[in-house]
């Protein structure tokens, strides 16, 4: 009998009683990691990695009944083993392995196979079956090394600061938000919005090093943010806020800006294709090296990638979530921050 | 190439057009000579030629990266060009090339008549030492066009803001006749292949639009009445036994329209010519559509010539006998016009005629018949008149019939941009087909601030999806929207087009239920054709 099944809450592991990411309220709820699409409210216990509880009780709730695994740690709930395994999308993402009888099922969650300076970097699971996204399986999407594309922010932010502009870039608070600030610190000064600067200090307090930025308030000056770099969370594109800078310049960091097609649509200056997701050689070399005898694929090109992966001669079959529909990826309305900035 | 690899994508994400031309400005300050000629060959549409079928360079990625042909298929889908596509699938370069980018076309242009063998690995290594962008642009060298929102006129004005030199003259030379392999970027936009002393246009003369009643402007005998056409205002320029058609733009059109190349042999020299370029056909005038149908073409079809043929309707003469005829009165230029184009009888130039009436209403009741003969008003000028530069309030005016109208109700808005960047202000509008809404119309403009603040909190509690800046929202507002004409249109889901809508007023009146319908609009269009 399959350890998992996927039904109108979520996948449940009937076998243990409780759900991965669940999208409805459950009792008992596994999650992989912070992002709105992945942990909902309403749930009557969470469990998930050490430095994803305070993230979600900053986002969610304080009140949330949270326990927590440190990677490789498990606990046995109703005869099922659960362990949890990084799986460097953002800081405290965890694949779960779930075992029973023998039996090993990976749900991965949200991954990317590049060590990124501040997740905890993926680790392959070896499993029977395995649970992927494919947000980016096309084989088109293949990123360049992250140096590549973080010199091409630097150069984008020396040439606006010689020219006068001042470098707005996009990035999704939780996640994105923190690789940029690790992998961009240096001599111009980061400014941060209220929901980066918000979730910094839960991750911070939490014992993760994250470099000094500033947080953006009221008295900070146009002056000030033309000579640093400043990062707002993608409701924030399009604001008046920005229009108002002086000569404002706004930059993109997502995986989809590696088509002209995405950059065009978006009405940004720059497009860097910066993911947190595995682009199309990761997903595939992930997916090999957990030796699964079956792939459910999820949200993303699931059509495309479950085809490729059959015809490779590795079992695969499109799954129906609802994760990706608040992702992290640009151009979604990140409810968190817009509630802490009212 | 790589410079050029970044002009490109420095025009394709801003929208701004002085963005643009910033970019091109500062491609032409530092650009190889070679290159730039190139790159104003390709921006005006001056293809090279292409040795290679855009398939084959299909067959070849597909081939190297291994993908299933169905795979490329759904990649393609995603990516939505095929020269890009292939630059994204193929796998990082293992070499470095600082070829320019006419040194690639060089490359490319030895290549004709060669065996596909040769071509094949002439590509593959050359895909093997271009970055992911240059790529893109050296398959778009073979296989496609750059569609980048840069038009002759944008090039023309960086071109000019680089040189210092005059914009008219620059549009000239480069809309000339040139060899990008043997023509010098200094020759090229100095105009050394052209005489620029023979094509030189006037500035129009432009008219405001009459809001009072005409009787305010005295006797009638004072002034000269005349339709207004609605089509392309453009300006023929014959010196020195050429010919050029400029548009009202500041555009060269000469070559779109070959019809009236034959007033080359027919005008004597020195006679620069105002007027409406037309579809035309028996010396009626045909619909805006139908010359729509000519309009921005490279190339021009057997079919659409006999389809939509193309006249001039005369408005004015600016220069006769080379001598600058603009601060001669309206009377006198119009007798000096009538000998000059009224002896020529033809079927294709014509002028524009006079409408005599004795009364200010009887040229109201005829106003009235405008759109019977695909007019869209009526033209005062006063006779006493000189042909002003551009706008001048007093001498020339036009009096346009009313718009149609249809009411229709809103379904998506979006937010504009400048002072009101932060208010849903561009409208989206569905007529009923059924049970169903279908689009008909963008429109922006046309409300008051206060009426767009109430639209704007409408739209945010009622916005039901979200696009990207767009957002559907609860049909339930009703506007009347304003328009110039119909169109029939294989592009848009309506199977029509409005010309020229703009928010008459809003209907507050008025219910979703009770919008005008798809068959109304359907109706109006059989009845202007």
């Amino acid at each position: 009998m399959a350890l998992i099944e996927f039904t109108k809450r979520g996948i449940y592991c009937k076998q243990g009683d409780f759900y991965i990411d669940p999208w409805w309220p459950v009792d008992y709820a596994v999650t992989t990691h912070g992002h709105s699409d992945h942990v909902r409210f309403g749930n009557k216990y969470y469990l998930c990695h050490t430095l994803t509880k305070p993230i979600i009780k900053r986002r969610i709730s304080e009140d949330l009944n949270v326990e927590t695994l440190e990677y490789g740690e498990s606990i046995n709930r109703n005869g099922v083993n659960i362990c949890f395994f990084p799986a460097g999308h953002i800081i405290g993402s965890a694949q779960v392995r779930l075992e029973y009888k023998g039996e090993v099922c990976v749900i991965s969650g949200d991954y990317k196979i590049e060590n990124d300076g501040i997740t905890t970097p993926f680790e392959p699971v070896k499993c029977h079956s395995f649970v992927s996204e494919s947000t980016f399986g096309l084989p088109v999407y293949k990123w360049q090394k992250q140096e590549i594309v973080f010199n091409g922010i630097r150069n984008w932010v020396n040439d606006n600061i010689n020219q006068q502009k001042t470098s707005v870039l996009i990035a999704y608070s939780l996640g994105k938000a923190q690789r940029l600030i690790k992998n961009l610190a240096g001599d111009i000064p980061i400014y941060v919005h209220n929901s980066i600067a918000n979730l910094n200090e839960v991750i911070t307090a939490a014992g993760v090093n994250i470099p000094e930025t500033i947080r953006i308030t009221p008295e900070t000056t146009k002056d000030e943010l033309r000579k640093g770099i400043v990062i707002v969370p993608p409701v924030m594109r399009d604001s008046r806020w920005i229009k108002n800078l002086s000569h404002p310049v706004t930059g993109i960091c997502s995986g989809w800006m590696q088509v002209r097609a995405h950059r065009r649509w978006q009405s940004a200056d720059a497009g860097f294709a910066l993911s947190d997701h595995a682009d199309w050689p990761g997903l595939i070399e992930a997916i090999t090296a957990t030796g699964a005898e079956k792939v459910y694929v999820t949200h993303g090109f699931t059509a495309a990638f479950s085809r490729f992966l059959n015809d490779e001669g590795i079992e695969a079959a499109e799954v129906l979530t609802q994760f990706g529909q608040e992702d992290d990826e640009e151009n979604k309305v990140d409810l968190a921050g817009q509630n802490e900035n009212k | 190439m790589k410079r050029f690899a970044k002009l490109i994508q420095q025009l394709e994400l801003s929208n701004k057009t002085n963005d643009k031309i910033e970019a091109l400005v500062d491609y032409f300050n530092y650009a190889d000579d070679k290159d730039k000629v190139w790159v104003i060959a390709l921006f005006t549409g001056k293809k090279p030629k292409r040795p290679i079928k855009s398939a084959l360079l299909k067959y070849w990625a597909i081939a190297i990266t291994e993908t299933p042909e169905w795979l490329f298929a759904e990649s393609y889908a995603n990516v939505g060009d095929l020269s890009e596509t292939i630059a994204l699938l193929l796998p990082p370069a293992e070499n470095t090339s600082d070829f320019q980018l006419h040194t690639w076309i060089e490359e490319l242009h030895d290549l004709e008549g060669k065996d596909d063998e040769t071509k094949k690995e002439f590509i593959l290594s050359a895909w093997n030492k271009l970055e992911t962008q240059e790529r893109f642009i050296f398959n778009k060298l073979i296989s496609g066009n750059f569609r980048i929102g840069v038009s002759n006129k944008m090039l023309v004005n960086a071109l000019a803001k680089q040189s210092s030199l005059d914009s008219a003259q620059i549009m000239h030379s480069i809309m000339g006749k040139w060899n990008p392999n043997t023509i010098t970027f200094h020759e090229l936009i100095n105009g050394i292949h052209v005489n620029t002393d023979n094509s030189w246009p006037y500035p129009f003369c432009l008219a405001y639009a009459l809001e009072q009643e005409p009787e305010k402007l005295g006797d009638i005998s004072e002034w000269q009445a005349e339709w207004k056409w609605d089509g392309i205002r453009g300006q023929i320029v014959k010196r020195n036994g050429e010919l050029f058609i400029w548009s009202r733009g500041e555009e060269l059109v000469t070559e779109q329209f070959p019809e009236l190349h034959f007033m080359i042999d027919v005008l004597p020299d020195g006679v620069v010519l105002d007027g409406e370029i037309l579809a035309v056909q028996d010396k009626q005038v045909l619909s805006f559509s139908t010359l729509q149908q000519r309009l921005n073409r490279k190339t021009i079809s057997k079919k659409q010539l006999e389809d939509a043929p193309i006249g001039f309707f005369v408005y004015d003469i600016l220069e006769y006998e080379a001598k600058d005829f603009r601060e001669e009165p309206l009377s006198i230029r119009r007798k000096i016009l009538e000998q000059l184009i009224g002896g020529l009888n033809g079927s294709q130039v014509i002028i524009s005629p006079v409408i005599n009436c004795k009364s200010w209403q009887e040229l109201a009741d005829l106003r009235q018949t405008s759109r019977s003969i695909n007019s869209e008003g009526i033209m005062l000028k006063k006779l006493s008149s000189h042909y002003h530069s551009g706008r001048k309030r007093g001498d020339w005016w036009k009096w346009k019939i009313n718009p149609y109208t249809v009411d229709a109700v809103m379904i998506y808005a979006q937010k504009g941009s400048g002072r009101r960047a932060n208010f849903f202000t561009d409208y989206t509008f569905a007529v009923r087909d059924g049970e169903n809404l279908v689009t008909i119309a963008k429109a922006y403009s046309g409300l008051t601030d206060k009426e767009i603040k109430e639209v704007n909190s409408f739209v945010t509690r009622n916005a039901i999806e979200k696009f990207g800046p767009v957002r559907t929202v609860k049909p339930e507002l009703v506007f009347e929207i304003a328009f110039e004409g119909i169109a029939e249109s294989k592009r848009h889901k309506a199977g029509l087009a409005l010309r020229f809508p703009r928010i008459l007023r809003w209907r507050k009146d008025k219910k979703a239920d009770e919008i005008n319908t798809l068959e109304d609009l359907r109706q109006l269009l059989q009845s202007t054709l």
